[in-house]
């Protein structure tokens, strides 16, 4: 790529150039990369690396996160249209890149629906086009570079995308003086995409392909049947026809230790049971086929490549140890924190702490028809509307003119112009910030609780989001991150637990910093404190009456200054001043609601929050 | 034209394809919700739905999938053709599975004014929408809880009176269209309205399994159909005939089909102890028990039936309760247990 001087390259380098290449193989095959790191020179260098060796002339086209429909799957085509006299296609981005690359940039704001469009055209491998008067479908085969710029751990591409892209690239930590071209020649990615059709894979090779990602928790099957398709891609950059032990080890590092949920379990000891293992050779044979299988049909006959070369073949489970082995060395650091917060075995749901998936408003809300109108002031033009409100005066308008002449097939006049009407959604998200500690007594917490499923019952219908966050002892916690998901807020709040000390400031904080979050996602958060106001835990974590109550004050002035509508509800069963202090330091309405049940706060809140806007 | 992966070669996932076999069975059980996990051949198994289909007699010419054996003049083509005395000749043809791909337009949906023809000519004609093309046959939405609210309104407004009705840009036209309502999507995207729920006849909560052995033939089975679609396809095209000849033969059979009066208490009991709101519900439960009933060629729905058929039919229909920490799921199964006991079942 370059005439510098070999210099050291760091692992994350060499492996995301590694990915690059396989990538640059089997672009479809792999569905792409998502390359978290902040704009700048290693960014640059990994894309333009992945550029470099791809064949000449593959196109290599850039999108938006905000990008609408219109250019990202097509619709009519206004200038070729006027000018054809018919409707005419024009495409969009990932159309028009067919064969190629596509970047998505700021892809950790992507919309969930722009996600589940990019996750069809990924699957079915076409735009199935339905728009405006057209309807086609247009073979589209490419991958996708999801640039990810986020920062926070919840700042992500969404999961519907990322569960297709065979790599998760983390650049973050990479410094610039540690790139370099790790020595792969374009050449022999070429022959490569030649080659990777006839790279043969051994049933044992799969096998443990299988049994490792179950064995770091990998619930997705799309994850295995990636890493299938990279160590096909390796064997084929090496020159090989059959994937070996080592692309196996290799596909595991690149495709599924970063999406492990958790640490290999050990390798099973004499007499363990050995239900989780994979089954070995010996007994695939009596795996029970579903009952509706076609006698005989379990399955295809697999390509075998040469087996039997020089020395006997490591069995499925001998290989997946081994990949397993090498591989908790390089699995994430947190893991350990997220399997400490309960997170093992394998699991089929998202649980806390991995998010991004989330139906967020279209760019400029949904479209609500359209008006007659000019094009100005940021209002769009609204193609086939205007064409329709013209196609009835064609004949009149083009009645003596000369058919040989120039000028436009269709007269199209100022009158026609129609421009689209956007209705603006701005979701509000509630944040409910709930005091856990032993002075709410227990019974405050279950009612909290209920009001705030009770809550979300109301706001998905609304499509509005929930978030919770809960404090104890000496902090806050986000339980439940926005979410608009009925079972996720359930799952989370019946795993929250009560007691202790109350740490009132520390609680104002956290659920500031979610609204925070939820701004910058272009959204509206609203606070909703419950507390008794009894808090003696500060900001540093030390017990002092006086001094949290100082904390939780000044934590308060601070939501007030962000401006974000809040509510306290003061759950406390005879009022508390401080409760009060509270709510008019944050600016916010002071509710007191001694012995209301779930129902009763739930419709309070309801009541005392305005309705949101748009 | 891209190769679909055969029915037949889906690994477990029972519950889903039962669900999917009833409604090739029986249409007016009324749609089919697959909700579940990411990755785990939902949208494969409805895109392969439409090879285990039985062809369909229409209108030849008909935009509209008219039945030929209908009384005629239903929708503007036909009517058009019965006042101009032309003659209607049946044709077969395969059941449309009509995709309504995320990113659609409204104007696709329901139909509208035929861009082409405006403009070159100058002719006011409607150009039929998918809602047209699906009529009598499915339409599929993959990512349901994805779609657009106003496409949703839409689709409800349809879905309930069966005729689609378009004014709009000076058109005034109003068709059949009756279709399956096929949705599948992931949860944690977000929800479904529940007024769209409540449209889906059966709904299936798929998961990610989690046996080693069943993981590898899924992973080999998708891996062979990739690298050899003709010889996959062609390995499975037995299987896949004997599927299509048994939902053909229960169709047939779904007229004799009858349901004992056992089966039918049972059904209304089932309802009230779950609370499901209308009867909307206890129909669903009957059909697709008799479907199913006629798939496994017994004469009479008695309550084994029944019972295999309850969580597809209700367990989206009970009122949430947010207080109740148990799934659907269970709650179906906990009224199950209770109108039906196992030792009724056995006896």
């Amino acid at each position: 790529m370059n005439a510098e001087a070999p210099r050291t390259l760091s692992e994350t380098w060499r492996a995301a150039a590694r990915a690059a290449a396989l990538v640059a193989i089997d672009p479809v095959g792999l569905g792409g990369a998502s390359l978290r790191a902040a704009a700048g020179p290693v960014r640059d260098r990994w894309l333009a690396w992945l550029r470099h060796l791809l064949p000449e002339g593959t196109p290599f086209r850039r999108a938006p996160a905000g990008i609408d429909d219109d250019r990202l799957l097509g619709g009519l085509d206004l200038v070729a249209t006027l000018q054809a006299g018919r409707p005419v296609i024009g495409r969009g981005i990932l159309a028009e890149a067919d064969g190629g690359i596509v970047v998505i940039a700021m892809a950790e704001r992507l919309p969930g629906a722009v996600a589940g469009r990019l996750a069809s055209v990924l699957d079915g491998r076409a735009v199935r086009l339905e728009r405006e008067g057209l309807a086609a479908t247009l073979e589209t085969h490419l991958g996708i570079v999801a640039l990810d710029e986020g920062r926070e751990a919840d700042e992500r591409p969404p999961d519907a995308l990322l569960d297709r892209l065979a790599f998760l690239i983390d650049l973050t930590a990479v410094s610039h003086r540690e790139t370099g071209d790790p020595g792969i020649d374009p050449a022999a990615i070429a022959a490569a995409r030649a080659r990777l059709s006839s790279v043969a894979v051994s049933d044992a090779r799969l096998e443990a392909l299988c049994g490792s990602a179950a064995a770091v928790a990998i619930a997705s099957l799309r994850a295995p049947i990636l890493a299938l398709r990279a160590a096909r891609a390796l064997a084929a950059l090496d020159g090989r026809g059959e994937v070996t032990d080592e692309d196996v080890a290799e596909a595991f590092r690149l495709v599924l230790a970063p999406r492990a949920r958790a640490f290999p379990p050990p390798p099973p000891q004499e007499g363990e049971d050995e239900t989780e293992a994979p089954p070995d050779e010996a007994d695939r044979g009596d795996q029970t086929p579903p009952p509706d299988d076609p006698p005989g049909a379990d399955e295809m006959p697999q390509d075998q490549g040469p087996e039997e070369t020089e020395e006997r073949p490591l069995t499925a489970e001998e290989l997946q140890n081994l990949v397993l082995e090498a591989a908790e060395a390089i699995l994430p650091e947190d893991l350990l924190a997220q399997l400490r917060a309960g997170m093992s075995g394998l699991k089929t749901t998202r649980t806390r702490g991995e998010t991004g998936a989330r139906a967020r408003p279209g760019v400029g809300g949904r479209p609500a028809g359209s008006r007659p109108g000019e094009p100005r002031r940021g209002a769009r033009l609204d193609l086939v509307s205007t064409l329709r409100a013209a196609a009835p005066w064609q004949p009149l308008r083009t009645r003596g003119r000369d058919p040989g002449a120039g000028g436009p097939r269709v007269a199209v006049r100022r009158e026609d112009f129609r421009v689209g009407v956007r209705k603006p959604t701005i979701r509000r998200t509630t944040i409910f910030a709930v005091d856990a500690s032993g002075s709410s007594a227990l019974n405050r917490l279950a009612e909290a609780k209920g009001a705030v499923e009770l809550l979300l019952a109301e706001c998905y219908v609304r499509r509005d989001r929930v978030a919770l966050v809960a404090f104890r002892n000496r902090d806050a916690e986000l339980v439940l991150e926005p979410t608009r998901s009925l079972a996720r807020a359930k799952k989370a709040l019946a795993g929250l637990a009560g007691g202790g000390a109350t740490p009132l400031a520390r609680g104002i904080d956290a659920a500031l910093a979610c609204a925070d979050g939820v701004r910058r996602k272009g959204e509206d958060p609203a606070i909703v404190l419950l507390t008794d106001g009894k808090t003696n835990i500060g900001r540093s974590g030390e017990p002092g009456r006086e001094a949290a109550r100082e904390d939780a004050l000044a934590a308060a002035g601070e939501a007030r200054a962000g401006g974000i509508v809040a509510l306290v509800v003061d759950i406390s069963r005879a009022g508390q001043p401080l409760a009060r202090e509270i709510a008019a330091a944050m600016g916010a309405r002071y509710l007191a609601l001694p012995y209301a049940d779930a129902a009763t706060l739930s419709s309070a809140v309801a009541a005392a929050l305005p309705a949101q806007r748009g | 034209m891209r190769q679909v992966y055969p029915f037949s070669a889906i690994v477990g996932q029972d519950e889903m394809k039962l669900a999917l076999e009833i409604a090739a069975v029986d249409q007016s059980v009324g749609g089919v919700l697959v909700f579940g996990d990411r990755g785990t051949g939902k949208s494969t198994a409805v895109r392969a739905l439409a090879g285990l289909l039985p062809p369909m007699k229409v209108v030849e010419h008909c935009p509209y999938n008219c039945d030929p054996a209908k009384p005629r003049g239903e929708c503007p083509s036909c009517a058009a053709r019965q006042a101009a005395g032309a003659s209607f000749t049946a044709v077969e043809v395969p059941v449309p599975v009509v995709d309504l791909p995320l990113g659609a337009t409204e104007d696709r949906v329901v139909g509208a004014l035929d861009l082409e023809r405006a403009i070159t000519k100058g002719e006011k004609a409607f150009e039929a929408g998918l809602l047209a093309r699906a009529h009598r046959g499915f339409l599929y939405i993959d990512e349901v809880n994805l779609l657009e609210d106003h496409l949703v309104d839409l689709l409800l407004d349809v879905a309930a009176s069966g005729e689609n009705v378009v004014e709009r840009e000076g058109l005034s036209v109003r068709h059949p269209a009756r279709f399956v309502l096929v949705g599948s999507g992931n949860p944690e995207e977000g929800e479904l309205r529940p007024q769209l729920l409540d449209r889906f006849g059966l709904s299936v909560d798929v998961k990610t399994p989690v046996d080693i052995p069943t993981r590898v033939s899924i992973v080999r089975r998708r891996d062979a159909f990739e690298r050899d679609p003709a010889g996959f396809i062609a390995h499975y095209a037995d299987a896949d005939t004997r599927l299509r000849q048994r939902i053909a033969a229960a169709r047939g059979r779904l007229p004799e089909t009858i349901v004992s009066e056992a089966a039918l208490e049972a059904a209304a009991r089932l309802c009230v102890a779950l609370g499901t709101d209308g009867l909307r519900g206890e129909i669903t439960l009957i059909r697709a028990a008799r479907a199913l009933a006629a798939l496994e060629g017994v004469e009479e729905v008695g309550l084994a039936t029944l019972r295999a058929v309850a969580p597809l039919a209700l367990r989206h229909r009970l009122r949430r309760n947010p207080l109740d920490d148990a799934g659907s799921g269970v709650r179906v199964e906990r009224a199950l247990a209770e109108v039906i006991p196992a030792e009724v079942l056995a006896s």
